[in-house]
């Protein structure tokens, strides 16, 4: 059975520096993978290579079976496959209610539409009840916490309806108070049959909730397997306590 | 929206109203400049791209029109008003395929094509003299129109310009166009990792630009009845354009048209006092380089910032200040003004 | 030799030379952008700023415009400092990028409407004795002026290479290009890294000016095709690529001038736009700039 993402020999070099080296991935349909690895493994650079933000020097990419080596993000959202900014990228201006809207895939046709139909409007508020954002539905996107806003990319990104969704440090810079709100965003999303992948370095998050989980060092894939046995693994110790 | 309607009201009133010739043609270049400014809004104030070539659509409309009557008659007078449509259809699809390019990785790189096409179209114009007729100029027909309103037809053209300006504007604005363009402005890349379809918008904002700009362009041909290719390729155009943009405030419906209601006749004037062109490019500069350092949001956003500002002091809840430009969700139940259209 | 490939030799031949005139000015444009992300719109503009201001010093002062380099380069450092400390430093918001690019067009705007002021339009030309000779070798003919023009743009280009490469503040420059964060983590004072680019960015166009006054005849509305030129080949290059700009010049400039022996000098001006296009549809990022697809 082809795994929902495969990632096989990705590469990519930035002047000398390999950040990418022959990597190979698979993300399971129905998972909480998480990708972790010490820093300068090329988490990141590989998170934006499967995203489409960056062009890959070589290696293949398929996503629910299809070659999508080289398509641009908005190729990709439209297919299923989205992601999240480390920096809760949201649209500063616009109100909370647009930010869902405009992240919801609409056709060609549709431009004409108004802004916020009824039914987008329903799209929108069915989301922003199930984030218990449903208070500051028309306040501007610049006036949210930092956390709120985290949880309003990762709520944009869910109204195209997603198969997978990519979070870039879902835990980076909030209070543990959040830290659980988003846990449990995501579990009841995966129980909705949503798959993830996760880049993250908070450890107990990725235990609680991860499996399998993937260490990258050095550009390659050294590691996948269930959270239990990572830590006990002797490449992942040394990757992570060795140079 | 009132005041809107009764200035539009005022103005399709105001050459009944019986004023000299120099006051109908001040208000056709006023209104020329308004259309224009409102035009090159969609690109350079709704989706962030600032185009600094727009002349030379507006010379390709000019260009269009005279070739088109070296070969067609003009009987009524009303024959170039009539096929100006057909320049605007040519200048959008001369615009969409560079759009494509120009326009596919960032907006430097936009500004920098744009640049070079106007610079290419009058070297073409003087070069292509076969058609353009080169430096000596393209020549209209005479407009037919009786001495006492001749200007009313050239008026009335200007004016239908800026009224379907502002309301292609208004319905972007107000329609999921107008969203991704916001979504676009703020941060492309989000945008299009959202889903929106940035490519295909922002050409279809430069495409209906470029067609309106190139209409203007068309009748002013007829008007001036000579064209000349260092006046219609002119980087004058397309600075007035943009920085009448600016004064106003980009990203909104009125500030292209309250920008060039300042300057076409301030410029006007200064022309009439200062005789010398030399001048022009150092004020046209001057306040562009003031208005970018003092008020770059321009004077509408400026204005609708302090009086929310001074809402949000005196009382807790009040009122949504009046803003020209609607807030995008209906407003029920709104105690905090959210802005629209880039108005912030 | 045959007419027509002599004509292409000739060609060839006036490209390269002055392929290195343009290179100087086109450094100096791609180092801007490297430090501060701005496209420079005011090069062009600087350009024939200094081209006039070493063609006052000749027939005022009969000072030849290439002895007087030092003088103009200094001069015109200074205005890039003062430029960028009044203009761009301002502008720290948002959309600064977009704005920094109309502000750099103002100011183009603000130097022509200046200089056509000062020096009225009519056309100049640094006219000096050896500005008409030429020498012919093997059949293909060099005009002095444009042999002077590559070895004098040779130097310079040196120095610059020298200046980025072996000093503290070349340094500091070529870590913001990179990765302007860690520079400043480092200890870079990136404002004044910005103010100092720029002035150096000017400093280019002084020597160019100078030689470009021999070479073209100029007034203060040439700007618009030298900035047309300019960005194209910057383009080629790879915004932000010193080496790139330095090969574009030489292909955009060869291209152009064999155009115009073997074809005809109208369409020449065509050429670099025609090569515009073509990068920008084929490899977009030019020859040594990088892919930017997502601000990461």
């Amino acid at each position: 059975m082809t795994a929902l993402l495969e990632v096989k020999g990705a590469r990519k070099a930035f002047g000398g520096v390999h950040a990418v080296d022959d990597c190979s991935l698979n993300v399971e349909e129905g998972s909480i993978t998480a990708l972790i690895g010490p820093n300068g493994s090329g988490k990141t650079t590989l998170f934006n290579l499967i995203t489409g933000y960056l062009k890959a020097d070589g290696g293949e990419f398929r996503f629910r079976g299809r070659d999508v080596t080289g398509s641009d993000p908005g190729a990709l959202y439209r297919q299923g496959l989205t992601r999240t900014f480390q920096q809760a990228r949201v649209f500063p201006h616009m109100s909370v209610t647009e930010n869902l809207v405009v992240a919801g895939a609409y056709r060609w046709r549709d431009l004409l539409v108004p802004r916020v139909l009824g039914r987008d409007r329903s799209r929108a508020d069915a989301l922003l009840e199930e984030f218990r954002m449903t208070h500051v539905a028309e306040l501007p996107a610049s006036e949210l916490s930092y956390g709120q806003r985290k949880l309003l990319e990762f709520a944009a990104v869910l109204m195209s309806e997603p198969r997978l969704v990519l979070l870039d440090e879902p835990t980076a810079g909030v209070n543990p108070v959040m830290i659980d709100t988003m846990e449990r965003h995501i579990r009841e999303r995966h129980a909705a049959g949503v798959t993830f992948l996760v880049v993250e370095h908070d450890m107990q998050f990725v235990m609680r909730l991860c499996d399998p989980v993937v260490v990258l060092d050095n550009g390659k894939e050294i590691f996948s397997g269930p959270p239990t046995e990572v830590q006990q693994n002797p490449l992942v110790l040394d990757a992570y306590l060795g140079t | 929206m009132v005041r809107g309607g009764v200035f539009v009201v005022a103005l399709m009133a105001l050459p009944l109203l019986g004023f000299e010739h120099w006051v109908l043609n001040l208000m056709i270049f006023t209104l020329m400049y308004a259309a224009m400014s409102s035009a090159w809004n969609l690109v350079g104030g709704f989706a962030g791209y600032p185009s600094l070539g727009h002349a030379a659509f507006f010379g390709l409309g000019a260009y269009f029109v005279g070739i088109w009557f070296q070969h067609h008659d003009v009987v009524t007078g009303y024959e170039p008003f009539v096929i100006l449509p057909l320049a605007g259809l040519i200048a959008a699809v001369v615009g969409f395929p560079i759009a494509w390019v120009a326009m596919r990785t960032r907006a430097d790189v936009f500004a920098i094509v744009t640049i070079t096409l106007l610079f290419v179209a009058q070297t073409l114009a003087f070069n292509l003299d076969s058609l353009t007729g080169g430096a000596q100029g393209l020549a209209m027909p005479t407009p037919p129109f009786e001495l006492a309103r001749f200007e009313w037809p050239f008026y009335y053209a200007m004016l239908w310009l800026l009224l379907t300006s502002m309301a292609l504007t208004y319905l972007s604005m107000r329609s999921k166009v107008g969203l991704s363009l916001d979504a676009i402005r703020a941060d492309e890349d989000k945008a299009l990792g959202v889903g929106v379809h940035v490519q295909g918008v922002k050409v279809l904002a430069f495409s209906v630009s470029v067609a309106l700009v190139a209409m203007a362009g068309g009748v002013w041909a007829y008007y001036e009845t000579f064209t000349y290719p260092q006046f219609a390729f002119d980087p004058i155009i397309t600075i007035g354009m943009v920085l009448m943009c600016f004064l106003g405030g980009r990203g909104t419906l009125w500030g292209p048209v309250i920008g060039a209601f300042i300057l076409v006749p301030g410029q006007q004037y200064l022309a009439y006092r200062l005789g010398g062109s030399q001048f022009y490019l150092i004020a046209y500069a001057g306040v562009f380089l003031l208005i970018m350092l003092l008020m770059p949001r321009g004077i509408l956003p400026t204005i609708a910032d302090r009086l929310r500002r001074r809402r949000a002091i005196a009382s807790s809840s009040g009122p949504p200040p009046s803003s020209d430009v609607p807030p995008p969700s209906s407003g029920a139940g709104t105690n905090v003004p959210v802005p629209s259209g880039g108005a912030a | 030799m045959t007419g027509s490939v002599h004509a292409l030799i000739q060609g060839v031949v006036l490209g390269i030379l002055t392929g290195g005139v343009y290179a100087l000015m086109a450094s100096g444009q791609t180092l801007i952008f490297g430090i501060m992300k701005v496209v420079n719109l005011a090069q062009g503009a600087l350009v024939v700023l200094a081209a006039y201001l070493s063609y006052t010093l000749f027939t005022s002062f009969g000072l030849d415009p290439l002895l007087t380099i030092p003088l103009t380069t200094v001069i015109m450092f200074g205005l890039g400092v003062v430029i960028q400390l009044v203009f761009l430093r301002p502008l720290k918001r948002e959309d600064s990028a977009q704005l920094s690019l109309l502000v750099t067009f103002a100011v183009a705007l603000l130097l022509e409407g200046f200089m056509s002021v000062v020096w009225k339009t009519t056309y100049r030309s640094t006219n000096t004795d050896y500005a008409n000779s030429s020498w012919t070798l093997l059949g293909i003919q060099f005009t002095v002026v444009r042999v002077i023009a590559f070895v004098l743009s040779l130097i310079a280009l040196g120095l610059l290479f020298l200046l980025l490469n072996r000093t503290k503040f070349g340094r500091a420059v070529r870590a913001t290009v990179q990765n302007p964060m860690s520079a400043e983590l480092l200890g870079v004072e990136s404002k004044r890294v910005a103010a100092l680019g720029f002035g150096l960015g000017a400093a280019t166009a002084a020597a160019a000016g100078s030689v470009y006054g021999l070479l073209y005849p100029f007034n203060s509305g040439s700007h618009y095709d030298l900035i047309s030129e300019l960005l194209s080949i910057v383009v080629l290059g790879g915004l932000g690529s010193v080496g790139g700009a330095v090969i574009a010049a030489l292909i955009v400039s060869t291209s152009s001038a064999v155009v115009a022996t073997v074809f005809s000098p109208t369409w020449s001006s065509f050429t670099f736009f025609v090569i515009l296009i073509l990068v920008l549809v084929l490899r977009p990022q030019g020859l040594y700039g990088t892919v930017e697809r997502g601000a990461l």
